[in-house]
Parts: structure tokens; C-alpha cells; sequence
């Protein structure tokens, strides 16, 4: 079988699988459900809200990350860079409550902002809760991802490119409109529409943030339709709502973005030499030190505050031990299918790009795991296999088989591009040579796209092992994770603890990161997407 | 990749360490809310004791919250592997019940002692609280005497709620002001909507942000106050007892129609209601007993006795709870 149509298999069983999930949910519809649910004053205000913040949070977070992806790109010798882009895996993991109390520590009414004021004589506190709170969290959540998705953008262009604009002179807002905008045209539609649909199904945050049922997106609707009045009609009807809505803007973003290619270079590593000037240098200094110290102040915080708790956690160390046991071997499994999986689908979406009706299923499969609601399928799942399948006895290969879906729209997300500009690259080298087959991958692919299977292989490890929704749906007692550890301890009343274990999650999350991007990613940097 | 290959055979093992069967002892399939079996929950203390009484083995199996729960027996149906379904609370058993998978549990509950009588067939309690405002003594000098004063007057004290939505204690609140003030609890919600801070997602969140000083009232339970004072030795946190009564929770455990080992399901309801599982409880699940006797001294002292208990009945809370959602999102604000 070839890849190509391995990837357009699974992407087919993946998209029918959500499809059979939500079509189990609305078998019990009648045409009079969904007739109330389109007239409900109350559901299109919650429609209305969710796409608000939504369009806000994704829009805010790539209009950060573009100056910041632009600076971290001209500035490799940045101090600390490696690191800072790898600090852009934390958010990934962290568990909804521990970011928002991250978040509250620092802009908090009694956070370090208003303390500062208090210290200046100032009454004035900040008021986070609303909309504003709800940006917050969205900004710290995906700004780092959008730094992620965005950059690779850059090492698309061959070293030749930047030579040519140092000859002919351009000025650095040249190089930004003649080069860098159309680059940004190609990758900006997919990541703002990848963020959109993130924050479309947030959920925790925004109500906790969002001051009160003002700010209630579809994602509350469908838990309270699920899991308080169990109608499972009505929720099915949400989720699919929230699916097609998502679905929609994925496919406006398709639409937008152009195809860029900038020809074969000989992959030299050539510096720019636009950001050399000290003003240069100056301006992406501050840009990023301004827009990682957003997202840093919060962690900050949290590792401050988690410090404090390790030292109530030597009481419970076996069970955190325990806990970091789990979270390691349900999360690394889980990021290697999702990347294993997501390398055929992303050949597929390349190859079968001529092919409508492909690409539509390619693109569906590719995110399902971020546009179908967590609360449906959990529920569908139980549904459809209750009394077929011990799911407590499968219970780790099920977590570990759902993370890698929930996860994979990361995996695709990440190697969709590089995918599609290797091929773009050497397929007429190839062809020529009659490299074909496993050959292909182990000369050809594999050395080219050991970077950006490393960083899918790291983000999606990350994004599996802060799993809360697999564990919390297969109920199995012998499996905590950190993330479930974390909640049973707030539950407790061990706020201190929790914060501990919140700091060994994110601890465990960077060293796992580090880890897989420098085995899989390979040390090289000139080849990269950092 | 062969530590790639090692992670694939480990996740295996573990995966068939978990199909493997069990000892040759009737297994006891117990569903409940996660913090119950966690750590410091009762869970780890009650099973080895029931465990050798009925030479069964308990497996526990365990989701989110009561309405997790509630939803999960509705999914499941009569495939469900549960024998015993344990943490649901009183503004669910209506529900639960009339889902027809219940069993009567025939356990004698003559032992219970609760503020009122006790008498559905079908679920037993094994713990209760009282809804109550905890209150940070060192943020607000001087507390809202009542419900009625903490509706009055502008928009502080900031107040932390839960969403009645997502929430059990959520719920709580607005079947107390229900309880209280009935075809007028719209009113209330208005005059406490201005001092609300947030309406988070779970006690989790509100309760965390009220240890970290966001604002100087949380809506939890009484015996939030015996945590406070038994377990960090601190008086600042303080639970509010209002004149009008504060809202019962009863939490309770009940059989399925279709578990196959019904003795043994029985045999657990009972041992719910008896001294070795019901001096277990205040410590760790930070509940009150639903038997005399149970409470240590040191907690009693702790935890304030409210003045009035206030529980609907059941059927009527499962009755009207839509449209009093629907009253609450108005009257706050959606």
C-alpha cells in the first residue's frame, strides 16, 4: 500500500469515527429538537459570544506572535533562543485550573500587578474578570503555539534570498513586504484558524475568567446537555454546531492562503542581515523579551508558588512518583501514534491536493481531534461500546488511542508544510535518481524532516501528557495522572500540594520536550525549524 | 527508535496488566467521583476494611463528579458494568431513580441520624453538608450576617460562585435561595449579582482562588472550616451560618437493577451506614456523618452547626431545575 493512500485511509476511518460518534449521539433526535435549538435566544447569544472570543483570542495571539516568530527568526544567536522556544511546549501541558491560577497570581486582584501598585501608593487594582481574563489565559495558552506553528515558516527561505536582499539593499520593511508577507499569507490562515478552533471549544477558563454566564461558550452548553440534563439530542446537536462552525473557518483560512514556493536553495545557512543593525537588534530584543515575559510571568508564578509545594509534597511522594510514572507512559506512546499517524495523512494531503473531495476528508481527520467536542465523543464512546468492551479493562490503550486523535491535528498541523516543501523540493531529484519507497524515507525524508517530527512528536507528547478528558473518561482507579493527580489534590483542599505537582508537571513536560526534540529533531540547527 | 519500541511494549504490558482477571473473588464494581478513591479520600481507608468483611475485591472505578456519574449510568443503560453507583447527591436522585436502573436497596437505615427523615428506598446516605460562605477573616472585617445582607447594598464583598451548571455546589446555592425566597429568588440573585467576582466551573477553581485572595467570600461547605482549623491550624477562614437556614447535601450510594453479584452490593450499602466506614469520613472526605458517634470532638468544634437544615425534595428539584437555570441565567446577567 502506498503512503499516500495509507494516510487517506486513516484519515477516512478517523473522520468516520467522529461522524458514527456524533450520529450515535443525535440517533434520538427529532426535527423538533433541532427546530428549538435554532430559535433559542439564549443558544445564539452563546453562539455569538463563543465566536467573539474565539475571533479575539486567535487574532490577538497571532498579531503577538508575528513580530515576536519575525524577531526570534532574524535573531539566532538570540541568547537563551533554544530555550525560549522550547519553554513554548509548557502552556501546552498545563491543566486549565493551574493557568488560570497562574494567571490570577500575577493579574490577579491580589496578584503581583496590583501589589506593585499598592507599593507605589496606588488604589488602583486590575480587573481581569470578563472578557479581558478570557484573552488573557487565550494570549498565554496559544501565543507560544503560534510562535511554534509560525516559525518554520522562516527556514523556508533558501539562504540565496537573504543574500539577494543584502545586494540589493532592502530595507527592513522591504524584506517585510516583498518576502515575509506573502510567507505570512502561506502560514498565518492555517495557525489563526488552528487557534480559533482551540479557543472556540475553551471551556474552564472562560467561565472561571469570564466573570459569570455571560461569557459561556458552546462547549458549556453541550457539558451541562450531557453530563447535567443528559440529552443526549440536544447535545449532539451542540456538538455538531460547534464542529460545522469550526469546520467553516477552517475552510475560509484554506481558502485564503497562497501557496509560496521559493525554489530549491543549496540550503545554505546564511544569516540575514537586516537585524544586524544595533536599532535592529534593539527593537526584536524588546519584542521578545516583552512577549515571552507575558507568558513567563504567569509560569513564573506557578514555579514560584510550586517550590513552596514540594515541600508539603515529601508526604505524598509515592503517589506524585506514581503519577509521573503514568503521565510518562500513557504521554509518550500517545505522541508517538499521533505523529506516527499524522506522517501518512500529512504525505496524502500533499500528494492528493488535486483531489476536492480528499483534501476535505484529509482536512476533517487532520482536526478532528481540536474541532469535535471532548464531552461528545466521551460520550459517544460510552455509548456505542458499553456492553461490547471492558473500556476500565482497555482503559491505558484507550487513553493512550484517544490522546493520539485529540492530539493529531498538532502532528498534521506541524508536518503538513514540511512535508509539502520536501516534496516540493526533491521529488524531481528522485524521480531522476529512482529513489523510491523506504529508501526515499531513510535518504531523503527522514534527514530532512527530522526537525519537524521532533517538534510534532514534543508537542504532541506534551499536549497528551496534560490530559484530563481520556483519563477522566475511562474512570480507571489505578490510573492518575499528574493532571487528575492535581484535581484530586485541589479537591482535597491541598492547594499547596497541587501546586508542587503543578510544577513537576511542567517540569517533566520541558524535559520530555528537550528530550524528543534533540534525539528525533537531531542536534543540526541549520536545517530547522528553530 | 528503540526507545520508541520500549515505550510501545511497556504501554502494552501495562495494558495487559490491566485486562488481566482479577483473583478468583467476586469483584464489587463501584462507581464514584475521583477525589473519593484519591489519595486522602476515604476510598484507601474503607476498601481493605470491607474488602476482608465480605472477601470480595472492590474495584473502583471513577469520574469527575455526582453529574459525571449521573450521566454515565444514563449512557451506559442496562449494559452498565457498575454494581454499586456511590456519590450522587440529593438534587439527582430523582433523576437517577426514574432512569429505572435503581434497585431498592432493602438496607436497614435505622442507624441514620440525619436532620430530616430519611426514607427513599432506593439510595442510603453516607455522608452530608451543609452549603455554606467561607469567609477570609483577614480580607473582610465584617462578615454578611445573612442571605438577605449579602444580597443587599453594592457591589461589595466580592463573592466567588460556582456555575449551577457545571457544578454541584452550583446547584446548591440556587436551590437554596430557591428554598429561601421561592417565586422571589430572582430578586436575590439580582442584589448578589453586582458582588459576584466569578462563576467558575467547579468548587476547584472558586475555592482556589479564594485561598489565593481574589476575594473574601467562597460558597463551599461548613466543614471547610474544619479543614482549615484541623489540618493547617488556622483560624482565618471561617464558615458562614446564615439566620434563614443554609442548603443540605446528601450524598448517596445506590444498587443497580442489573449488577450481578446484588448480595455483595448489598452487603456494601450496609456497610456504608456502619461505624467502621462512617468514622472514616469527616477527615477525609470533610463530610458530616450520617450516624451518631462518628464525629470526632476536635471536628464538631470546628465545623459551625447551622441553625436551619433546608433540602427540596428530590422530585421537585428534578421537576423545575431547567427552568430555574433558565431564572438564574437571567437574573445574573446572561
Amino acid at each position: 500500500m502506498t503512503l499516500p493512500r495509507l494516510g487517506l485511509i486513516t484519515a477516512a476511518l478517523i473522520a468516520a469515527a467522529v461522524v458514527a460518534d456524533y450520529a450515535v449521539l443525535l440517533s434520538g433526535a427529532s426535527a423538533a429538537d433541532l427546530h428549538d435549538l435554532a430559535t433559542d435566544t439564549y443558544l445564539r447569544r452563546v453562539v455569538g459570544f463563543t465566536f467573539l472570543q474565539a475571533t479575539l483570542s486567535a487574532t490577538i495571539a497571532i498579531a503577538a506572535a508575528v513580530p515576536t516568530t519575525r524577531a526570534l527568526a532574524r535573531q539566532s544567536a538570540f541568547p537563551g533562543r533554544n530555550l525560549i522556544l522550547q519553554f513554548c511546549a509548557l502552556p501546552m501541558v498545563m491543566p486549565a485550573v493551574a493557568a488560570i491560577f497562574g494567571i490570577v497570581a500575577v493579574y490577579g486582584r491580589s496578584g503581583y500587578v496590583a501589589e506593585l501598585s499598592g507599593v507605589f501608593g496606588s488604589e488602583w487594582r486590575p480587573s481581569i474578570y470578563g472578557l479581558t481574563g478570557i484573552l488573557i489565559a487565550h494570549v498565554f495558552f496559544n501565543l507560544p503555539l503560534a510562535i511554534r506553528l509560525l516559525l518554520p515558516a522562516w527556514s523556508t527561505v533558501p539562504g540565496e534570498t537573504w543574500r539577494l536582499t543584502a545586494q540589493l539593499g532592502m530595507s527592513s520593511g522591504q524584506i517585510f513586504r516583498l518576502i515575509e508577507l506573502p510567507l505570512l499569507r502561506q502560514y498565518v490562515p492555517a495557525a489563526l484558524a488552528f487557534i480559533f478552533t482551540l479557543c472556540f471549544l475553551s471551556f474552564a477558563v472562560v467561565l472561571t475568567l469570564g466573570g459569570g454566564p455571560r461569557a459561556t461558550t458552546l462547549e458549556v452548553a453541550i457539558y451541562q446537555a450531557l453530563r447535567l440534563d443528559v440529552d443526549l439530542a440536544q447535545g449532539g446537536a451542540l456538538a455538531v454546531l460547534q464542529t460545522l462552525a469550526c469546520l467553516v473557518l477552517v475552510a475560509i483560512a484554506w481558502m485564503t492562503s497562497r501557496r509560496l514556493d521559493f525554489g530549491r536553495g543549496t540550503r545554505l545557512n546564511t544569516a540575514r542581515f537586516d537585524g544586524l543593525s544595533f536599532g535592529a537588534r534593539l527593537r526584536d530584543f524588546i519584542t521578545i523579551v516583552l512577549a515571552m515575559g507575558f507568558v513567563a510571568l504567569p509560569l513564573a508564578a506557578l514555579v514560584f508558588d510550586g517550590l513552596r509545594g514540594l515541600f508539603f509534597t515529601r508526604q505524598n511522594l509515592w503517589s506524585l512518583l506514581d503519577a509521573v510514572a503514568v503521565t510518562l507512559t500513557l504521554g509518550l506512546p500517545a505522541g508517538l501514534l499521533a505523529t506516527v499517524l499524522a506522517y501518512p495523512i500529512a504525505v496524502a494531503a500533499d500528494r492528493l491536493r488535486a483531489s476536492n473531495a480528499a483534501t476535505i476528508l484529509i482536512g476533517i481527520a487532520g482536526l478532528a481531534g481540536i474541532i469535535a467536542s471532548p464531552m461528545a465523543i466521551g460520550a459517544g464512546i460510552t455509548l456505542a461500546l458499553t456492553g461490547r468492551i471492558d473500556l476500565y479493562a482497555i482503559a491505558p490503550a484507550g487513553v493512550v488511542a484517544m490522546n493520539a486523535l485529540l492530539t493529531l491535528p498538532f502532528a498534521v498541523g506541524v508536518l503538513r508544510p514540511a512535508v509539502a516543501r520536501n516534496h516540493a523540493q526533491y521529488d524531481r531529484l528522485c524521480a531522476g535518481l529512482g529513489i523510491a519507497g523506504r529508501d526515499r524515507f531513510r535518504v531523503v525524508e527522514w534527514p530532512m524532516l527530522r526537525p519537524a517530527i521532533g517538534l510534532a512528536f514534543g508537542l504532541t507528547t506534551a499536549a497528551s501528557m496534560g490530559d484530563l478528558a481520556a483519563i477522566a473518561l475511562f474512570g480507571n482507579q489505578n490510573l492518575t495522572n499528574l493532571t487528575l493527580l492535581l484535581y484530586n489534590q485541589i479537591a482535597a483542599y491541598r492547594m499547596q500540594t497541587a501546586s508542587g505537582t503543578a510544577l513537576v508537571l511542567l517540569a517533566l513536560c520541558l524535559l520530555s520536550f528537550v528530550v524528543i526534540e534533540r534525539a528525533v529533531g537531531g542536534r543540526s540547527r541549520s536545517l530547522g525549524l528553530s | 527508535m528503540r526507545f520508541a519500541t520500549r515505550l510501545v511494549l511497556a504501554a502494552g504490558l501495562i495494558a495487559l496488566a490491566g485486562a488481566a482477571p482479577a483473583a478468583d473473588a467476586p469483584k464489587l464494581t463501584v462507581y464514584t467521583y475521583s477525589s473519593f478513591v484519591a489519595e486522602w479520600g476515604p476510598g484507601p481507608k474503607v476498601t481493605p476494611v470491607f474488602e476482608q468483611q465480605c472477601g470480595c475485591k472492590v474495584e473502583w472505578v471513577a469520574f469527575g463528579d455526582g453529574a459525571g456519574l449521573l450521566s454515565k449510568l444514563k449512557l451506559e443503560g442496562d449494559k452498565s458494568p457498575a454494581d454499586v453507583v456511590l456519590g450522587l447527591d440529593t438534587s439527582l436522585t430523582a433523576e437517577a431513580a426514574a432512569t429505572g436502573l435503581i434497585a431498592p436497596h432493602g438496607v436497614d437505615t435505622g442507624a441514620v441520624k440525619l436532620p430530616i427523615a430519611w426514607d427513599d428506598k432506593n439510595f442510603v446516605p453516607f455522608d452530608y453538608g451543609y452549603f455554606a460562605f467561607m469567609w477570609d477573616s483577614e480580607k473582610l472585617k465584617t462578615p454578611p450576617k445573612s442571605l438577605a445582607d449579602l444580597a443587599a447594598g453594592g457591589d461589595e464583598p466580592k463573592i466567588l460562585l460556582e456555575d449551577p451548571r457545571t457544578s454541584t455546589p452550583g446547584l446548591g446555592l440556587m436551590l437554596w435561595l430557591k428554598s429561601v425566597y421561592g417565586e422571589k429568588a430572582a430578586d436575590t440573585w439580582k442584589g448578589i449579582a453586582p458582588k459576584i467576582l466569578t462563576v467558575s466551573k467547579s468548587w476547584d477553581e472558586a475555592y482556589g482562588l479564594f485561598t489565593k485572595g481574589e476575594a473574601p467570600l467562597v460558597l463551599s461547605y461548613t466543614t471547610s472550616q474544619a479543614y482549615h482549623v484541623m489540618e493547617e491550624k488556622t483560624e482565618r477562614y471561617k464558615a458562614l451560618v446564615f439566620p434563614e437556614g443554609n442548603y443540605m447535601q446528601v450524598e448517596v450510594a445506590g444498587m443497580l437493577k442489573t449488577s450481578q453479584h446484588p448480595d455483595l452490593a448489598r452487603q456494601f450499602l450496609q456497610f456504608l451506614v456502619s461505624k467502621d466506614f462512617q468514622m472514616v469520613i469527616p477527615t477525609t472526605n470533610w463530610m458530616l456523618p450520617v450516624t451518631d458517634g462518628a464525629t470526632p470532638p476536635e471536628f464538631a468544634m470546628a465545623a459551625p452547626q447551622p441553625k436551619k437544615a433546608l433540602l427540596l425534595p428530590a422530585d421537585e428539584v428534578a421537576q423545575h431545575r431547567a427552568a430555574w437555570i433558565k431564572e438564574w441565567l437571567q437574573a445574573v446577567g446572561q
